[in-house]
């Protein structure tokens, strides 16, 4: 995905079609700076809406933040400015320790295993032909779900008395963890319940597959390629890009859950066994600004946070160089 | 308020709201009286004076749900036909505050968990109310100890008390038989007895089917803690004392009532599955024994499984003396409020025993013709309460209701609360975190409350500062 983006903005903004443009201002065609200021200015009302979303709504509140983690604010009194003292106290801070290793512990689990499972339903979609749109359907319907509901239901389904996943391991003689009470299978827990909204990815996998030419497999087979060979040597090239984008968007998702997890353990019913297995960054961080009204120390978070997922997003694309295929170069 | 505020007629109470184990008749008698003279002494100040009042109205927090809510609203409409009021219904949201707040414009009331009304009266996020309750003429008297503890920072009262909810036990009986244990017996005051009969009522033979005794942690650590002696702040709010010995004492106990159910995980998982408000819940199903637990699951009980085998009593501490932990909501004012004289009527008359008179009897004719009775609304009041547990609540028939009715009555002046501080949420959190940690079996009592007491300090000490 990454790498269509990356081939059609050349495409789209390239040499290539800058040149007609420079012959036309060489040959000294009729092109004055009226007609230019016109389109510059039906360009920015184009993008308007957008520029307005983002200063007032993203770039706006960054700054924002950026000014209150360097003060103590409770948002009831003015800020106060404390220097650095934000962010010396993030490195003292125990629970904040806690609460990123979990979050980082909790994004190695989920997202290696949801690029594994959605790469496997888009396979098996791929292989569909009656009722496929019945199939595509189904599998992206959990993702509609809102949050709060699916964290409500999950609570039953990993019950570890009466849930349907200790149920069905019964079947198979397996005795199931305690998924929702006992601190070491809480994340495993949410890592199963967090498969349920892989729609999004499945459904940008099969339309992957869906572009890889019939050409290529034709030509490895008349090779004599196995199955599994063409799936190494031409599925999986084909799909690197969106594998590589679904990677990035994944990572950055997992860093950041809250909702779910904060209605399972955290909401009105706050979880003896999970104050700390599941206290995610942002539930944290949320518990910082809201309960305990530290919004300048919650501010200094949110960077840190921010910067941590600009430094994994810089290391994933700098790997991206040994592993992502991109058809446009 | 209204000439119906201003000429309150007096009703004695047809019954002792508070009885005596044995009351002699004469006792009884005294009672009444004293009572009454109680009452008269306290009505002129508990109706109030009626304000002027205008204009537009914006209430934070506070839903319609039932006819508690919406008798009193309209009794405060009546009153105030010059007031446009605005509620923004559903529970308090304190982004929604906060925001509110921030942006300079703060509702002109906000009903609010008493416990957290002090994280904003010490930041000058809410008005005293000293001036307010004195031209409404409401003498704060009238309301419990432990709630108005609650609504008080330095010395200044800062909200008015609405709701009082308290702790108390319930057994079931059914399964307390069959171990052979009298309920009459049974109580909380001697632990290594109380450890026994957890053992001996929790069923864990082929798995969990029952557990005895629920200490309900973490969430009642502070009712075990004053049991043994104990409190987790000082009264000013400004120490924390969590590594106290009886704290310390306190957690090892309560956690190890865990262990029959072989453990704090299959314990709470096999809790999780509880139908809790249904008709099948934990005492009709013989899933639990006894537990301490606020006491509107009464109601729940006496709605949805009326036949279940169950007794009431007073938690009591280790001396024997009947103990309850107190908590409820608050009406307050924020600071820039729009309009605070209307802001100042509603407070006034929202928790007004006219109001909760009106309320009450609202409930006990919806509960007449739906065929059920009305089993009492406990106010914080002590004025509404005697008219409404001395009138309008009547003995519905059935024994075990009507005597937890008197039980909880009986337990309302036993009653405590956290007092006031600017930290609420954060000293909550330490003590949380610690209890959940040596159930978890993370750390041993001592060591957990040791790191709460430095953590709860440090963000008092802090919150105090500011």
């Amino acid at each position: 995905m990454g790498g269509v983006g990356r081939a059609t903005s050349i495409d789209a903004a390239g040499r290539a079609p800058r040149r007609p443009a420079a012959r036309r201002r060489g040959d000294g065609a009729p092109r004055g700076g009226g007609l230019r200021r016109a389109e510059a200015r039906a360009a920015w009302l184009f993008i308007a809406p957008w520029v307005i979303g983002f200063v007032v709504f993203t770039a706006g509140p960054m700054i924002a933040s950026l000014y209150l983690s360097f003060t103590e604010y409770d948002v009831l009194r003015p800020p106060k400015p404390v220097g650095l003292d934000n962010y010396a106290q993030l490195l003292q801070d125990p629970r904040l320790r806690v609460s990123l290793w979990n979050s980082f512990f909790y994004t190695a689990l989920f997202v290696p295993l949801a690029t594994l499972v959605a790469l496997c339903l888009a396979l098996l979609l791929d292989r569909v032909h009656r009722a496929a749109g019945f199939f595509r359907t189904v599998f992206y319907l959990p993702s509609l779900t809102p949050t709060v509901a699916v964290g409500a239901l999950f609570l039953w389904i990993l019950n570890p008395n009466v849930g349907l996943i200790n149920r069905g391991l019964a079947l198979v003689g397996i005795d199931g963890p305690a998924w929702t009470t006992d601190p070491t299978w809480i994340k495993p827990g949410l890592v199963l319940m967090s498969l349920w909204s892989l729609g999004g990815t499945v459904v940008i996998y099969y339309a992957a597959l869906r572009g890889v030419p019939v050409t290529l497999y034709e030509a490895a087979r008349i090779e004599g390629a196995s199955a599994w060979q063409e799936f190494r040597h031409v599925t999986l090239p084909l799909i690197s890009g969106a594998i590589f984008f679904t990677l990035i968007v994944n990572t950055i998702a997992a860093l950041q859950i809250f909702d779910e997890v904060y209605t399972m353990y955290f909401g009105q019913m706050e979880s003896g066994a999970a104050s700390n297995a599941a206290l995610f960054y942002v539930i944290y961080l949320f518990r910082q600004a809201f309960e305990f009204l530290h919004m300048g120390y919650a501010s200094a978070m949110a960077w840190l946070l921010f910067v941590l997922i600009m430094l994994l997003t810089a290391i994933q694309l700098r790997l991206s160089r040994r592993w992502v295929y991109y058809e446009g170069r | 308020m209204t000439a119906r505020h201003r000429t309150p007629k007096l009703q004695l109470p047809s019954r002792p709201a508070v009885p005596a184990a044995a009351p002699s008749r004469l006792r009884t008698v005294w009672r009444a009286v004293a009572l009454a003279l109680l009452a008269v002494a306290l009505l002129p100040a508990a109706h109030g004076q009626q304000l002027e009042a205008s204009g537009a109205l914006r209430v934070l927090g506070f839903g319609l749900p039932d006819e508690i809510a919406t008798e009193r609203v309209a009794l405060f409409e009546e009153s105030y036909p010059d007031v446009d009021l605005q509620l923004t219904e559903g529970s308090i949201d304190q982004q929604q505050l906060l925001t509110a707040i921030a942006s300079g414009n703060p509702p002109d009331v906000v009903y609010l968990n008493r416990a957290d009304l002090s994280t904003y009266a010490t930041r000058g996020a809410v008005q005293p109310l000293g001036q307010c309750l004195q031209d409404a003429g409401m003498d704060m008297g009238q309301f419990r100890e432990a709630a108005v503890q609650e609504v008080t920072v330095d010395g200044e009262v800062y909200g008015v008390p609405d709701f009082y909810t308290v702790i108390v036990l319930v057994l079931n009986t059914a399964a307390l038989e069959e171990a052979g244990i009298s309920v009459d017996e049974f109580s909380t005051s001697d632990w290594e007895q109380l450890a026994q009969w957890n053992q001996a009522l929790t069923r864990n033979e082929d798995g969990l089917t029952r557990i005895g005794f629920d200490p309900k942690l973490p969430e009642f650590f502070p009712l075990w803690v004053r049991a043994n002696g104990g409190q987790l702040l000082s009264d000013d709010g400004r120490t924390a004392l969590l590594d106290s010995p009886e704290a310390v004492e306190a957690l090892e106990f309560a956690a190890g009532l865990h262990e029959p159910a072989g453990g704090r995980a299959p314990f709470m998982a096999f809790r999780d599955t509880w139908d809790f408000f249904g008709a099948g819940n934990q005492m009709a199903s013989d899933q639990l024994a006894a537990f301490p637990i606020e006491q509107w699951y009464v109601n729940v009980l006496s709605d949805v499984s009326p036949d279940a085998p169950i007794a009431v009593k007073a938690f009591t501490d280790r001396q024997g003396d009947p103990l309850t932990y107190a908590t409820g909501s608050a009406w307050a004012i924020p600071t820039g409020a729009a309009n605070p004289e209307a802001a100042c009527a509603f407070v006034t008359t929202m928790s007004s025993p006219e109001a909760w008179e009106r309320a009450g009897r609202a409930r006990a004719q919806l509960r007449a013709e739906a065929g059920g009775t009305y089993t009492g609304t406990y106010t914080g009041n002590s004025v509404a309460d005697e008219v409404i547990f001395g009138e309008l609540v009547q003995p519905s028939g059935d024994a075990k209701f009507d005597d937890a009715v008197q039980v909880i009555l009986s337990v309302q002046d036993a009653a405590f609360s956290i007092p006031a501080n600017p930290a609420g949420a954060e000293f909550r959190q330490a003590w949380t975190d610690a209890v959940n940690r040596v159930l978890n079996g993370e750390q041993s009592a001592q060591e957990a409350l040791d790191q709460a007491q430095q953590e709860a300090q440090a963000a008092l000490d802090a919150a105090w500062e500011e």
